[in-house]
């Protein structure tokens, strides 16, 4: 019934979903099997793509090729650029997504792809011969034969939803949970854990008091993800503020022996920086209210997601207590928040191409290797869908450094450092943080998958090229004329700069604080004139790299530092338990991971800076 | 001496022996075995039945015999066993008669017997290697194996025990702390997080740059103290300067006759005073001469004076006047020198003459005649160096030296970037690099280049 795939994905999340584009477009035959083909690309969370680093990886995965900032594009209904007021490397872009555009966008994208096909169905296990995966076997009975198979089961490993003290069997709300899997992995010798997570009520916006609350609007030039020409908005949703406070807590309080967190019900991990209402009031029983913020689900729809109100406490405690928030006094329930209980697998058990060291082409991506977000778990779907696809060419396999991209430092955490809660990214998780800009994430990485033959990059790869050019064009300018000091002295003296005594270069006045590209072409026709060839995102880029050149080369030169420890290979064959002047914990662990490199070792947690000196030293550095 | 220069290699497998003492004859000479075959081995050469059963840290006397059973000579073996010993590795200390053919006979025979000669550095290598220390810790050996003063040991020892790592980890920890409070603001500033108080982060970056600033200070110091605190000896010709060197290293160093002028060239000798080296230097007489050779004693005295950490000021009290010392100290002495101004022929003036002259700071009257007074100018150095040397914590190696004064570079930008009021994950970056080149010493952040340099700088069996 089947052919024999090259890729076949389980789940259509975003793990899924960019998995099967990552492999699709690098050439590979893809099946897609998903428990329901009506739930493709669900936002399972909140209605939001990106945010403070999220934002980042979005940018990124659009460069690598992927479709979730063309997606978000396409059915954004309000747009931020977060941390605007900090520097280049903080700019963080966000959007309000429409849930079920989202969802259809996906899957438009994904039917138009001819070399992705679907299958409806649960995978229950998979095909292994000999350590090395050959298909996956379905509910049905059936065997789709692949080369190989990545994993991106989300939530749905067992998984098992808590509403107070009520708890049943479930993916998603809705959605029943996926049986089978684990087990097999186990006996397979994987070691699995528990995680959990939360969301929290969905609400009727036509029962809320707006006026209550404080408007939150999109930006009034709304920027984007894709790289690609793709719209930005025109009209916006705004969302809204409000807080919690005395009187909601302590009727949440009333239920809290009730609650699956408390009573030791919830065994699972969750996020310390995501932690839901009850847990927020347990630990910081000092504050006296929280923020939440009120989001719109899509353009047409009255639904509202209570972001901040993640609960897993009995329906009627929520609803008493929300009711108490101001702007809610009315407040109507579509359905509460919950906490789900699912299975993962501690990601040091993968390679950094995420393929699985026990099973050979058995790949994961998501949040089966204790991620949380949609963007952590896309990257990882496209890191995972391109390396399948290489392995099966027999290529090198495709790796980003942590100088190169977020998604370089979110695989290389996991892999070394493994996770106890569910891992999210932030920006002080990577050591080259003003390399690893949103404005320049095509710039980084587009050359690199155009280089291994990733397809339909034409677009961005002109943008690309485009971009280096004007940005070389406008430091050029900047660099050769100069300003006199009556055409600048009155904005210097307005940005509190000290005044011009003689004629200087544009370049040193632009490096000065507070002072912008926008403000100097406001003091000289010329150089407006000049610019007026560019375009707001190559003048942007231009800017950065001259205002912010002294910052960049210093993070440019511990790069070459670290790269230094980088480009020592370790053998996988190395034994380390014959260096007895190891510590017995990093011998072990390093036995375990096999790093590829003494950069990668230095990352292991458990091993220490005197083990890594052990190591250069027997490698005769 | 067998001698083994080549380029480090670490098979810890391999038991390793060398000569601990230093090379030339002595009475008796330590002999040092370390690796897990030391005393399987020793066994077959050593003869005494409690070799294998001795507890470590003990002493065990006997014969040292070769494969035929000939006695090579008598000797001590200290035992220390694994762990608990200087490389976490089974030693051995051979002590035997200091000549130089019993020495290579022991090392030789012990050779055919499954050792290795151990390479420069290799023992306090393995004691790092084995986590006995941290790289801070191995240098300070290097140190205190070069200490040729008790400051200058107890230095080495500080270093030893860990006290700069631990100056330099409570450094980091705040560091840490401040980067921690901006990471804050960056990642959570969408979330209704209480952002630190810029004042504070001031204050608290101050007081780190306060004491990175100290242990920078006490460069000068540690190193002075690691090779002897210059102290020179300065003046007019004839003013007595050669018989007030001769004085206090209590023998004849240096011509000394009535003749002005005739100190040429510069004389330094090493001076040990209450535990402490100083290197004095006595110069030739400053005055405005034609005689080409004397003309560059003068200028090499200015020089030396202008990096002398202590400068002895002689001047004949018989021929100058308080305003002739005054404006030689002004035109001489480097700003905020220490100075200690010694008036010379005590025997020759009148007390009324002495009188104007104590009118003058830190001041000492000495005659060659009458050498009482010379103890007092030794408790006056003394006190003056043991007062100075008093911080507990020296910095006195140059890698520590540059990798703090980088971090106080970086510390600054930090102050000035909270001061223009940059964006925070620009000062981050600075915040960050301090912590990189604060790592850099105890060996958080080890490259290989830095292993390389410290451990090519030990001798052999040491």
């Amino acid at each position: 019934m089947f052919p024999e795939y090259d890729v076949i994905v389980v789940g259509a999340g975003h793990a899924g979903c960019e998995a099967a584009v990552g492999a699709a477009n690098m050439g590979a035959k893809v099946m897609l099997v998903t428990m329901n083909m009506n739930t493709i690309a669900q936002m399972s969370c909140n209605p939001a793509m990106g945010g403070v680093a999220k934002g980042q990886i979005v940018r990124e995965i659009d460069a690598l090729g992927g479709y979730s900032g063309m997606v978000t594009d396409h059915t954004m209904i309000q747009f931020r650029m977060l941390n605007k007021s900090k520097g280049p490397a903080m700019w963080s872009p966000r959007a309000q997504s429409d849930r079920m555009l989202f969802a259809a966008e996906w899957r438009k994208r994904l039917e138009n792809n001819p070399l992705i096909d679907f299958w409806q169905e649960m995978a229950t296990g998979l095909v292994v011969k000999n350590g090395v995966v050959k298909g996956v076997k379905t509910s049905l009975g059936l065997e789709i034969p692949s080369k190989t198979v990545i994993l991106t089961n989300g939530t749905f490993l067992n998984g098992i939803i808590h509403i107070g003290e009520k708890q049943f069997g479930g993916g998603r709300a809705g959605e029943r949970a996926a049986k089978g899997l684990t087990e097999q992995l186990q006996e397979l010798g994987f070691e699995s854990g528990r995680m959990k997570t939360g969301t929290p009520p969905r609400v009727d916006g036509r029962s809320l008091d707006w006026e209550a609350m404080e408007t939150q609007p999109g930006d009034e030039v709304p920027s984007k993800f894709s790289y690609t020409d793709t719209p930005t908005l025109k009209k916006q949703r705004p969302c809204h503020i409000t807080y919690t406070n005395k009187e909601v807590h302590e009727t949440l309080k009333e239920g809290f022996n009730r609650s699956p967190m408390f009573n030791g019900r919830i065994q699972g991990l969750g996020p310390r920086y995501c932690p839901s209402i009850e847990d927020k009031i347990d630990r910081f029983a000092q504050r006296d209210r929280h923020q939440l913020f009120v989001e719109p689900e899509g353009w047409d729809t009255c639904e509202i997601y209570v972001n901040g109100f993640s609960s897993s406490l009995p329906e009627d405690v929520q609803y008493k207590a929300m009711r108490k928030i101001r702007g809610f006094e009315n407040a109507k329930m579509f359905r509460p928040g919950y906490a789900i209980e699912y299975d993962f697998f501690q990601p040091t058990q993968l390679r950094a191409t995420l393929e699985t060291r026990l099973v050979k082409n058995l790949f994961f991506a998501g949040q089966i290797n204790g991620t949380t977000g949609y963007e952590e778990a896309g990257a990882q779907g496209m890191m995972a869908g391109i390396n399948a696809a290489l392995a099966i060419k027999d290529q090198e396999p495709f790796i980003l450094k942590r100088s190169e991209a977020y998604i370089g430092v979110l695989i290389d955490d996991l892999i070394n450092k493994g996770t106890t809660e569910p891992y999210r990214m932030f920006t002080s998780r990577a050591e080259y943080r003003i390399l690893l800009r949103q404005d320049n994430a095509d710039m980084r990485l587009t050359p690199l998958v155009k280089a291994i033959g990733m397809l339909h990059l034409d677009e961005r790869m002109a943008r690309v090229n485009e971009k280096n050019e004007a940005v070389e064009q406008i430091k050029k300018y900047f660099r050769k004329n100069s300003i006199h000091p009556d055409q600048a002295n009155s904005y210097l003296d307005s940005k509190n700069s000290s005044k011009m005594k003689q004629r200087d270069k544009l370049l040193p006045l632009l490096t000065r604080p507070h002072i912008t590209i926008e403000g100097l072409r406001g003091c000289q026709a010329e150089l407006d004139n000049y610019l007026k060839g560019f375009d707001n995102e190559c003048l942007e880029i231009a800017e950065i790299a001259m205002k912010y050149e002294g910052y960049i080369k210093k993070e440019e030169e511990l790069v070459g530092k670290m790269n230094r420890l980088e480009s020592v290979n370790l053998s996988e064959k190395l034994d380390y338990s014959q260096f007895v002047s190891l510590s017995a914990e990093a011998r072990e662990k390093l036995n375990k991971l096999k790093p590829r490199t003494i950069g990668q070792a230095s990352r292991i947690s458990g091993v220490s800076p005197s083990d890594v000196s052990v190591l250069l030293v027997h490698l005769g550095r | 001496m067998i001698q083994n220069e080549s380029n480090l290699q670490h098979d810890l497998s391999k038991t390793i022996v060398a000569q601990a003492t230093p090379i030339g004859s002595g009475a008796i000479a330590v002999i040092r075995m370390s690796g897990s075959q030391t005393f399987t081995i020793l066994k077959k050469f050593f003869k005494n039945k409690r070799l294998e059963t001795a507890k470590s840290h003990s002493v065990l006397f006997g014969n040292f015999v070769d494969s035929n059973g000939t006695v090579i000579d008598e000797v001590l073996v200290s035992i220390f066993r694994n762990p608990t010993s200087y490389t976490k590795e089974d030693i051995a200390e051979i002590s035997c008669h200091g000549s130089s053919f019993i020495i290579n006979q022991i090392i030789k025979i012990l050779i055919e017997g499954g050792a290795q000669l151990a390479q420069k550095g290799e023992f306090t290598m393995r004691a790092f290697l084995n986590g006995q220390m941290d790289l801070a810790q191995a240098e300070a050996v290097a140190d205190l194996i070069a200490s040729t003063s008790e400051k200058a040991h107890q230095m080495a020892m500080a270093q030893l025990k860990g006290n700069i790592s631990k100056q330099i980890q409570a450094l980091r920890e705040r560091l840490i702390n401040f980067a921690s409070l901006m990471e804050l603001e960056l990642d959570f500033s969408e979330e209704d997080v209480e952002f630190a108080d810029r004042t504070e982060l001031v204050n608290l970056l101050n007081e780190t740059n306060t004491t990175v600033s100290k242990l920078l200070e006490s460069f000068d110091t540690g190193n002075a103290i690691k090779k002897g605190i210059p102290t020179v000896i300065a003046g007019r010709p004839n003013s007595g300067k050669s018989t007030l060197l001769n004085s206090l290293l209590k023998e004849e160093r240096a011509i000394v006759s009535d003749i002005a002028g005739t100190t040429r060239d510069t004389v330094e000798e090493v001076f040990i005073l209450a535990g402490m080296e100083f290197r004095l230097i006595d110069t030739a007489g400053i005055r405005q001469t034609d005689d080409v050779v004397e003309s560059i004693g003068v200028q090499k005295a200015i020089e030396k004076i202008k990096g002398a950490a202590l400068l002895l000021f002689v001047f004949d009290a018989s021929t100058s006047t308080v305003e002739e010392v005054q404006s030689d100290i002004e035109k001489y002495r480097i700003p905020n020198q220490e100075i200690i101004l010694i008036a010379n022929k005590l025997d020759k003036i009148s007390p009324a003459q002495k009188t104007v002259f104590e009118s003058l700071e830190n001041m000492i009257f000495i005659s060659a005649k009458d050498t009482s007074q010379i103890d007092v100018l030794e408790h006056k150095i003394s006190d003056w160096a043991s007062q100075k040397m008093a911080d507990d914590i020296l910095i006195s190696n140059h890698r520590h030296y540059e990798a703090l004064q980088k971090t106080k570079v970086s510390l600054l930008q930090v102050l000035q970037g909270l001061e223009h009021q940059m964006p925070t994950d620009l000062i981050a970056i600075d915040i960050r690099q301090a912590l990189h080149t604060l790592g850099e010493i105890s060996g958080i952040i080890s490259t290989d280049d830095l292993l390389d340099n410290i451990f090519s700088n030990f001798c052999i069996g040491k």
